[in-house]
């Protein structure tokens, strides 16, 4: 066995009751309650997001429930000219960049507008491919390298991503190449069913640095003050050329990998009960209660302040439904070939024989 | 006007390129201090320094999917895939990634990346060196297959990948790389992607060919001309992603009569699919059935049988004839 745990203390600022056990640092009380309250909105957007898919509007969806700190976290300390390289269940993060939330209903819709990236926002549209969009964001930041800008990524991805080959790939072109990249490892505990000690055989993932000789952090990914503060403080040293970093931020999926599957069946309701006491909405609704900064009526208002938000959100959803089938052929190439066009042509007299 | 092997005229297009747009970055195994094992990338490091020409580690998924980051961010990259049947190592980053960003970013983002790789067996090499995987590729929308068979198209076309706004995969011919020196001039000029060659017309029987194997096509028609009196049209499809269709159908028609000739094993060959666009196209044509000479359904066998399985010279005769008597 390896001492990882050891070497990768937890970094945590605020416990499991809302206590304060370190500083607010860069945070300010006001922009914690910010951030309750975008979290609050994302809750709700996931929840309803699941429904959706029970309910035939969506398909397949990835659910971040439980993951909200540490994705908000994770982009934080990031400015306009950074980028952000996300995976499929990282909605929050993207949000946060300015991907509008609808992106993760495309998504799951197979709506063709889901890697849309808002003009402006460094931001890649989510893939399907565990771990291949490691090799993206170090690409990216590499670019941003060879330019001289002064900007960071950041690259996230799951526990299970640690496993393939492209993460390492990525890990070790990252260190060689001293990239100005952070990758951030949201560590959700299970990759579908898997445990993430049948994942791997070394305690923590934060100290698979070592082997590729970067800084690595372990942080309680639940507790958004401790993840934002590393990551402004890492996203300051990777400007300054110090990077990359490995982040292990230590969460879990309250929900199932997605709605596709059942948690029932592969883990405990203990474990998840466990977890469910450590819920990062929790905690921070917690510690601004005893700051009296949040009351109940608040709350109520937040909610339906929520509500109404997500409403707006599934309205512009529907609207984008009607989009001509025929887009499918218009991104292929950047110049269609004659083939292809000869192709659109069928399947355009297709789609008025049979209706879109 | 210099004559040059295909390997100078690629090296000459990657300076010119590397010299043309400061976003063009060369990067693979060996690419740098020593100029790569084919030596295609030779002087580039010492010219461009170690930030446009990088050795990277040995890793080929890494390798493009860095390359795919990078085109996204707005570089140019250029990687060197060492021998093109270490390419499936790349697969998932070539078909599932660069190929699909323009599709799945709705045109927001695109990858003007080019791989290059040696291509086609015959030199000897260990196993895995000399598969001829094309047709993986040509199965793959978004990403577009170009593979050159002289110097003067090999700059050209080169020159007109790394310009590409899409993924391009381009393939040097192997053993050709310092089999014969052609004309080229000095200068930047474009071969356009998707435009096949005619590279000799002729009246009897269409042969098609690309990369590696227009050398043996090209030999057989001298034989059909100089000892069968037959007079072969050749076309080198160059670009196999955009196809020409245009240029094989209107060849056919007029001759009647097609052979198709590939290194890469038969069954799901590219060769099939350039029968299939004959068979569609120019059917009432047709005086004989469109035959192929290609590898066999095995692994590419290493050295010591790879000449005997290799498609060579008098089997193209042979399927002319076949084709001319039918």
């Amino acid at each position: 066995m390896t001492d990882g745990i050891e070497m990768f203390p937890l970094i945590q600022r605020l416990d499991e009751e809302g206590n304060l056990t370190g500083e607010l640092g860069v945070l300010s009380a006001e922009s914690l309650k910010e951030t309750y309250t975008t979290m609050r909105f994302l809750r709700t957007f996931d929840e309803r997001a699941w429904n959706l898919q029970r309910q035939g509007v969506i398909g397949t969806y990835a659910p971040f429930k439980g993951q909200e700190a540490a994705q908000m976290g994770a982009v934080a300390a990031l400015n306009d000219s950074d980028w952000l390289v996300p995976t499929y269940r990282d909605w929050a993060a993207s949000y946060l960049r300015g991907v509008p939330m609808e992106h993760g209903l495309f998504f799951s819709k197979g709506h063709p507008s889901l890697g849309d990236i808002p003009v402006g926002k460094q931001v890649l549209p989510a893939q399907v491919v565990i771990a291949a969009q490691t090799l993206h964001g170090v690409g990216v930041a590499w670019a941003t390298k060879l330019r001289h800008e002064n900007v960071a990524t950041v690259v996230t991805f799951g526990d299970g991503a640690t496993s393939q080959g492209d993460f390492h790939e990525a890990m070790n072109f990252a260190s060689v190449l001293e990239v100005p990249l952070i990758f951030f490892c949201e560590n959700n505990q299970w990759a579908i069913s898997v445990p993430l000690a049948h994942q791997m055989h070394a305690e923590t993932i934060a100290q698979r640095s070592v082997a590729y000789g970067i800084e690595g952090f372990r942080v309680d990914g639940n507790d958004y003050v401790a993840v934002a503060n590393l990551m402004h403080d890492l996203t300051e040293r990777v400007r300054n050329g110090e990077g990359p970093f490995l982040v292990e931020a230590v969460t879990y999926r309250l929900g199932a990998h997605t709605t596709a599957d059942d948690p029932g069946k592969y883990r405990g309701t203990e474990e998840e009960d466990t977890w469910g006491r450590r819920d990062p909405l929790l905690r921070l609704e917690k510690w601004l209660r005893a700051q009296g900064l949040l009351t109940d009526e608040e709350l109520v208002t937040l909610d339906a302040e929520s509500e109404q938000k997500v409403e707006e959100i599934l309205a512009i959803f529907r609207e984008a439904l009607s989009m001509s089938p025929l887009v499918l052929f218009d991104n292929v190439y950047a110049t269609m070939p004659t083939n292809l066009a000869s192709q659109r042509a069928q399947f355009e007299a297709r789609v008025k024989e049979v209706g879109a | 006007m210099a004559k040059l092997t295909i390997a100078q005229a690629l090296n000459q297009a990657l300076e010119l390129a590397l010299a043309e747009d400061p976003s063009v970055v060369v990067l693979g195994e060996d690419v740098g201090k020593d100029g790569g094992v084919f030596r295609i990338t030779d002087g580039l490091f010492d010219k461009f320094g170690p930030d446009r020409v990088i050795d990277t580690p040995l890793a080929e998924s890494g390798i493009v999917g860095t390359s795919v980051g990078l085109a996204m961010a707005g570089m140019k990259p250029v990687a060197e895939i060492q021998f093109f049947g270490f390419i499936y190592e790349t697969m998932d980053q070539i078909a599932s990634q660069a190929a699909r960003v323009r599709f799945r970013s709705l045109g927001r983002y695109s990858a003007p990346m080019v791989i290059r790789a040696p291509f086609g067996g015959g030199v000897k090499a260990p196993e895995i060196h000399s598969d001829s995987l094309e047709a993986l590729f040509t199965h793959t929308p978004g990403i577009k297959v170009v593979t050159p068979s002289n110097p003067y198209d090999a700059k050209g076309l080169l020159l007109s990948a790394i310009d590409d706004p899409d993924p391009v995969l381009f393939l040097e011919p192997m053993r050709l790389y310092r089999a014969f020196r052609d004309e080229v001039p000095e200068e930047p000029y474009r071969v356009p992607l998707g435009k096949a060659s005619v590279v000799r017309e002729g009246t009897d029987v269409t042969l098609i060919g690309w990369g590696p194997s227009m050398a043996l096509v090209l030999a057989a028609a001298d034989e059909l001309v100089a000892q069968y009196d037959i007079s072969p049209e050749v076309i080198d499809l160059r670009t196999l992603t955009p196809l020409d269709e245009e240029t094989i159908v209107t060849s056919v028609q007029k001759t009647q009569r097609a052979v198709v000739v590939h290194e890469a094993v038969r069954t799901s060959g590219f060769g099939g699919e350039i029968a299939s666009i004959i068979q569609e196209k120019a059917f009432l044509y047709l005086e004989a059935p469109v035959l192929r000479v290609t590898g066999y359904d095995t692994p590419y066998p290493m050295t010591m049988f790879e000449d005997l399985w290799l498609p060579d010279t008098s089997q193209v005769v042979t399927a002319a004839l076949s084709s001319v008597r039918f």
